[in-house]
């Protein structure tokens, strides 16, 4: 009776739907005497009855849960139903964790966990509570943190966190902090995980403070939603504690700081339900991720694609004749690859490279595009790109049009030859098939770091409009002039301005000549001069060709941090 | 005779050529192919994929979209009959079929033309010869006076002999204007001189005509046929009293509410007028019956298979494009006036796409859903599209006319009535839903119909917003169809899921299980539908619904302010587009249509007599901008806000404002070159350019202070505002 009651109330208030379990019980009190059967009935029975299984679901009670609605954020179970596939089924764990274990009730310990599928692909989620004690760990918190990473470990299921918590409990510290199966733990076995392969992805949906932090941060991707997703290893009075700074939530840690200047996160969501559907699309191009080479091959067959929405004939305007113009190589991709649809891996940050993920007559590529000079960043972003696509097994396309990387003081002495080694090291160890089509320039390490012939493309092919040559035909005759104009010095000629200009000409001359995609295909520098229109074409036979091999694990050599 | 049957046999007609599309088109090539006879379509570059082409045995592209360069352009059609050797050319209705130039190039050309002779074509569309010969041949006309005399006391007189009410109208122009009606002869002397000074003001010309003025006038016409050999008969007649936009929407054969002694009088009225201009093949006697006197009159006559021919064929039960095609190879009439049959009653309704709120204004767009009813020997849907196909502005946007017979008129109505429920056409808007309710008004029940029908039943006909009780029934029927979509798509996304889960998985088909399981509780998830509601479009009209997902496989569904109106429901997939329901122990078939366009799921139901439009958004309307994106509010550079620096080392190509010019946020200001290319510096918010000394082939350092924005505040308090006022 207790039970009907509860429902009747729920029913009327958008509360979780408890499922009348055993309803031949509800009139009587079990008796203990009854078979075996009847007695495994009648523990779930008290245990639904006795343990107000519905106040467990519905969280941290109702004032915090207000308070989380007027946040715009959704409770745990919600947020992971719409991740989930729609209609599909979720083996949730551990759901009465924390029972009467602490002075203060703990509802499923503050953190959802369990098992469904999202596109098709098994996960595993790990959900804070923020209504549960703002989401802090308590010792059972991170036991049963660690024991779905376990699970996820060992039937290899992706790892998808949903984080919004304030850290470690700190009144509980000592059973938090120090021990091998505390919180340490998590980052220790996301790093492992990331290592065999298993995604691992972080939602930043609201706070993730101090060690919490280091949840994102040791992910393979990340989105964080502006406004309620804040990442710092301090929060602001921290801050003013320490160093007297002055600052908000949003400027300290926010999506915008992460997603654009520092790097720390991959996609900026608008508000949480952008945030979710940004994690379903990270699911969606996992591709191989973390399973065996010929079970997945098997998977591939995917036989249905659409077309590019625009006219891939356009690519003939598009191909630039001024090199110094430049254009946006996202018009190229929308005309290269399936329906249009490209998802774009860190958008916001070294904006110069673009990469992400498509597919190509129904094959998932990573697409690495040049938007301008290569800066730290976006050399940094190109590396972390590549090493996604090498994990999952993804074909790497690149569009070349790129005159080199920045140089200049500034640029040196942030490093820019160490960042650019970071990308040419993860562009060499490369084993996915590689296709490289330079659509406009290729010049310097640009070449190199844009997989240029000698970094073994499967396939190489040039826009008739493309140059290649180790640096700009005028450069390189200032160069040479300086250098000739010093010897003469050293030998007491005087080198007159007339002669030093022929010097010049001729030097941009022999560039100009030996640039040319009709100089380097007649060497058989690349595998070929294509019509712009028939790009798309191409790389799908191109890449269909590379696949006729076992797939192959790619192993980096040491990264110059 | 055995001489006459010998010449037909070297003119027997093995190839026709259809000037037409549409479902005329392919009416004709179905009775074509019945016999025999091999068929050529001809099609506008709009008509390419379309369904008439598809069913004839060769098609001629003729030209481009507009019919005046395709479907009008008769030397090209006539060019395509030689091409493809067709002898016989149908030219359907609308488009060449009452050109009586183009009968002659085809008489000419020596192609049969499957229609009259061109004299009786030129001599019925010249509407005053064609009244003079109707008078001359004994043919009722309305009585009115149309001399050149124009003396007021006469045109009194004449008026007074005509009998009141009547039509005072200038004999020139047109559009109503200078039109009176004069219900006594008291009124008579000032409408006429007031309908003078109209028609001089607006015509120039003042001649005036006087005709009887109809009060409930019912439009009823006859069938007739003839063929070469003189013989005439008629096929009964057809109402077609209900008109918008003096187009018939439903027409019926034959006539309700007349007595058999009337119906011959018209038919032999209308074979006398046929024989009156040597006529032969399929034409049709327009008439204008007086509902008060009862009194016919001659209106005009129409040189072509009508549309509505599918209703007389269903009562007299012949095939007319077969008549047509032996007449027209001369064999005589196959039987004779009194071996016409007349049984039951036949229905057409004409199903358009077009906006019946916005005054029946046409529509246009893609079929996306397109499921007819099925056909039977009573049901007939005469089409000329298909699933997919796309209504175009360029030609009639009727998507098809639905047929229908019963033994009597109420049965047939009945039928009529069920039909057009489950006659299912989403993607466009459709009329639909006015003929429903235009069968189902009482005094079209009652056959008492005239032209003026849908003028005089419009607060019926049309939906009020004033009206808060049908308001309310609508909108439970709309929660109801929006209850009833959400089960169904659950129940569907679910048979999908258990064979094909995704990603391809099927080892994974247990995740996909009816329901979905959760730990000690039920799934639940939220939908939001879109209700298109005529009756309100400016309420919202959100419905947001909670679906509970039950042990036992129903859905519990929830709508409503704190979810007040709960509804158990049972749905069924039957596949194709077909479910089951059922609520509170009520079950029916309900059918579903889904399709995307612009970034916009939409869904329709048909329930019961039902038929829902709701719209879903599809992904999330968001752009990653840098306008929505977070601003820092602290400046972490050493220069005050605003100010603009070198992004890199490099060489100033070209300043593209000047010094204190004013700005917007985003404007180009200089270009920059570096690296081999060409960098734009943007302003980086709106104000006046401030300190830009740079000049063009100077070079600048990384970080070298370029320019300013400097936001001065007298441009808010005066600047736009004021320039606003003026």
């Amino acid at each position: 009776p207790e039970l009907r009651v509860l429902r009747s109330q729920l029913t009327g208030h958008g509360r979780p739907h408890l499922r009348p379990s055993f309803p031949h019980h509800q009139g009587a009190r079990p008796c203990l005497h009854a078979c075996v059967c009847v007695f495994v009935h009648v523990c779930a029975c008290v245990i639904t009855e006795r343990l107000c299984l519905w106040k467990v679901l519905s969280g941290g009670g109702a004032e915090a849960v207000k308070r989380n609605k007027s946040r715009n954020k959704l409770l745990p179970r919600e947020r992971i139903d719409r991740l989930l596939d729609p209609g599909s089924s979720f083996l949730e764990l551990s759901q009465l964790a924390g029972h009467e274990l602490y002075e203060e009730s703990l509802p499923s310990a503050g953190i959802v966990t369990g098992i469904g599928p999202v596109h098709g692909r098994l996960c595993m989620f790990v959900a804070n509570d923020p209504t549960v004690k703002g989401g802090t760990y308590y010792p059972i918190t991170v036991k049963k943190h660690l024991r779905a990473q376990e699970i996820a470990a060992k039937c290899k299921l992706p790892c998808i966190y949903l984080v919004d918590s304030g850290g470690a409990f700190l009144p509980k510290q000592a059973d938090v902090f120090p021990d091998r199966d505390n919180f340490g733990r998590i980052f220790y076995n996301q790093a492992i995980m990331s290592a065999e392969g298993i995604p691992q992805i972080a939602l930043v949906l609201g706070s993730c403070t101090a060690g919490g932090a280091y949840i994102p941060a040791m992910a393979d991707e990340s989105v964080m939603v502006k406004g309620n997703g804040t990442i710092f290893l301090a929060g602001p009075p921290l801050v003013k504690a320490a160093t007297g700074e002055e600052v908000s939530a949003e400027d300290l840690g926010g999506a915008t700081v992460h997603c654009k200047t520092s790097g720390v996160s991959d996609y900026f969501a608008q508000d949480e339900l952008h945030g979710l559907a940004l994690g379903r699309n990270i699911v969606k191009n996992l591709h191989m991720a973390g399973k065996e080479g010929l079970l997945s091959r098997l998977q591939i067959g995917n036989h249905e694609y659409k077309e590019p929405l625009y006219d891939v004939k356009e690519l003939r305007s598009i191909a630039p004749t001024d090199l110094k113009q430049s254009f946006d190589i996202r018009s190229v991709i929308a005309r290269i690859v399936d329906g249009s649809e490209f998802d774009e891996f860190k958008k916001l940050y070294g904006t110069t490279l673009v990469t992400g993920f498509a597919r190509i007559f129904g094959q998932p590529v990573g697409i690495v595009g040049n938007n301008g000079i290569l800066f730290n960043e976006s050399a940094l972003k190109g590396a972390h790109f590549i090493e996604l696509c090498t994990q999952r097994n993804i074909p790497l396309v690149f569009l070349q049009n790129i005159t080199g990387f920045m140089v200049g003081s500034r640029s040196e002495a942030n490093g820019i030859a160490k960042s650019g080694a970071k990308m040419v090291m993860a562009v060499s160890c490369a084993k996915v098939p590689k296709v490289t089509i330079i659509v406009g320039g290729s010049f310097g390490a640009g070449n190199y770091a844009m997989c240029g012939r000698a970094y073994s493309p499967d396939f190489m092919f040039l826009w008739p409009n493309a140059r290649i040559s180790v640096m700009g035909g005028a450069q390189a005759a200032g160069v040479l002039a300086q250098i000739e104009k010093s010897n003469k010095k050293k030998q007491g000629i005087q080198w007159d301005k007339e002669e030093e200009e022929r010097f010049k000409t001729k030097v941009v001359e022999a560039y100009e000549r030996e640039g040319s995609s009709y100089y380097s295909t007649a060497r058989l520098w690349d595998d070929g001069v294509i019509d712009p229109a028939d790009t798309r074409t191409i790389i799908g036979l191109s890449i269909s060709a590379s696949m006729n091999r076992a797939t192959e694990d790619t192993k980096y050599g040491v990264f110059r941090m | 005779s055995n001489s006459s049957s010998e010449n037909q046999t070297t003119h027997r007609i093995e190839k026709i050529l259809v000037a037409n599309r549409g479902e005329i088109a392919c009416r004709v090539m179905r009775t074509a192919k019945r016999l025999g006879i091999r068929t050529v379509a001809v099609y506008s570059d709009a008509d390419r994929d379309a369904l008439h082409v598809k069913s004839a045995d060769e098609a001629v592209r003729i030209g481009p979209p507009p019919a005046r360069l395709s479907y009008l352009n008769a030397s090209s059609i006539v060019e395509a009959a030689m091409r493809t050797g067709a002898q016989a050319i149908h030219p359907g209705y609308g488009f060449l079929s009452e050109s009586a130039d183009f009968a002659q190039i085809c008489e000419d050309k020596g192609l049969t033309f499957i229609g009259p002779p061109a004299s009786a074509i030129r001599d019925m569309g010249d509407k005053s010869a064609s009244k003079r010969i109707m008078g001359a041949a004994g043919v009722p006309l309305v009585p009115g006076y149309h001399g050149k005399e124009q003396d007021i006391d006469l045109m009194k007189s004449e008026a007074d002999n005509i009998g009141y009410p009547i039509l005072i109208k200038p004999t020139h122009g047109g559009g109503g204007k200078g039109m009176r009606i004069v219900e006594g002869p008291n009124e008579f002397v000032e409408s006429f001189l007031g309908a003078q000074r109209e028609a001089a003001a607006s015509f120039g010309i003042n001649t005036i005509l006087l005709e009887k003025y109809i009060t409930q006038p019912r439009h009823i016409e006859v069938q007739i046929f003839g063929d070469k050999h003189g013989n005439v008969l008629h096929l009964y007649e057809r109402d077609c009293s209900v008109q918008r936009r003096h187009q018939k929407i439903i027409e019926e054969a034959p006539a309700p509410n007349i007595s058999n002694d009337f119906r011959s009088h018209l038919g032999q009225a209308a074979v006398s007028a046929a024989k009156a201009v040597g006529y032969h093949n399929a034409g049709t006697v327009e008439f204008i019956v007086d509902t008060v006197s009862g009194q016919f009159y001659f209106m005009e006559m129409n040189t072509r298979l009508q549309v509505e021919h599918p209703v007389t064929e269903m009562i007299v039960g012949q095939d007319l494009v077969e008549w047509q095609i032996r007449v027209a190879s001369g064999e005589p009439l196959p039987m004779s006036q009194s071996q016409v049959p007349l049984s039951g009653h036949a229905f057409e309704a004409r199903i358009y796409a077009e906006n019946v709120l916005k005054g029946f204004l046409p529509a246009t767009g893609v079929l996306h859903h397109y499921h007819p009813v099925p056909v039977s020997s009573t049901v007939r849907v005469e089409t000329g599209v298909g699933q997919a196909d796309t209504v175009s502005m360029h030609y009639d946007p009727m998507i098809a006319k639905l047929v229908v017979w019963g033994e009597n008129r109420a049965a047939a109505l009945v039928k009529l009535k069920d039909c057009l429920s489950k006659f299912q056409v989403a993607g466009l808007p459709t009329n639909i839903k006015f003929l429903q309710k235009l069968a189902n008004h009482w005094a079209f029940e009652n056959g008492i119909v005239e032209t003026h029908f849908i003028e005089r039943f419009k607060d019926d006909l049309f939906v009020s917003p004033s009206n808060s009780k049908s308001a309310k029934e609508a909108y439970d029927a709309a929660r109801l169809g929006a209850t009833l979509v959400a089960a169904c798509v659950i129940s569907r996304e679910h048979s999908v899921l258990k064979d094909n889960p995704p990603g391809g998985n099927k080892s994974l088909s247990i995740w996909y299980s009816s329901p979905p399981f959760r730990v000690h509780h039920c799934a639940a998830r939220t939908m939001e539908l879109e209700w298109e509601n005529e009756y309100d479009s400016s309420a919202s009209n959100l419905f947001t619904l909670s679906i509970t997902y039950k042990p036992d496989g129903n859905y519990l569904i929830k709508t409503g302010e704190n979810w007040s109106h709960c509804m158990e429901v049972k749905a069924a997939d039957l596949g194709n587009h077909d479910f089951r329901v059922e609520t509170d122990a009520v079950s029916m078939d309900v059918s579903l249509a889904v399709y995307s366009k612009d970034q916009t799921k939409h869904i329709h139901i048909w329930h019961g007599s039902h038929h829902h439009h709701f719209r879903q958004k599809i992904g999330l309307e968001l752009s990653d901008n840098d306008e929505v994106q977070h601003k820092p509010s602290f400046h972490t550079a050493s220069h005050p806000q605003g100010t603009v620096v070198a992004p890199m080392a490099g060489l100033v190509v070209k300043l593209l404002v000047k010094d204190g010019t004013k700005v917007e946020e985003g404007q180009p200001i200089l270009v920059l070159e570096a690296m081999k290319m060409e960098h734009v510096v943007k302003a980086p918010c709106a104000g006046c350019v401030h300190g830009l000394l740079v000049t063009a082939g100077q070079q600048v350092s990384d970080g070298s202070v370029l320019f300013s924005i400097k936001f001065r505040k007298m441009d808010l308090s005066n600047g736009e505002g004021v320039g606003a006022v003026k």
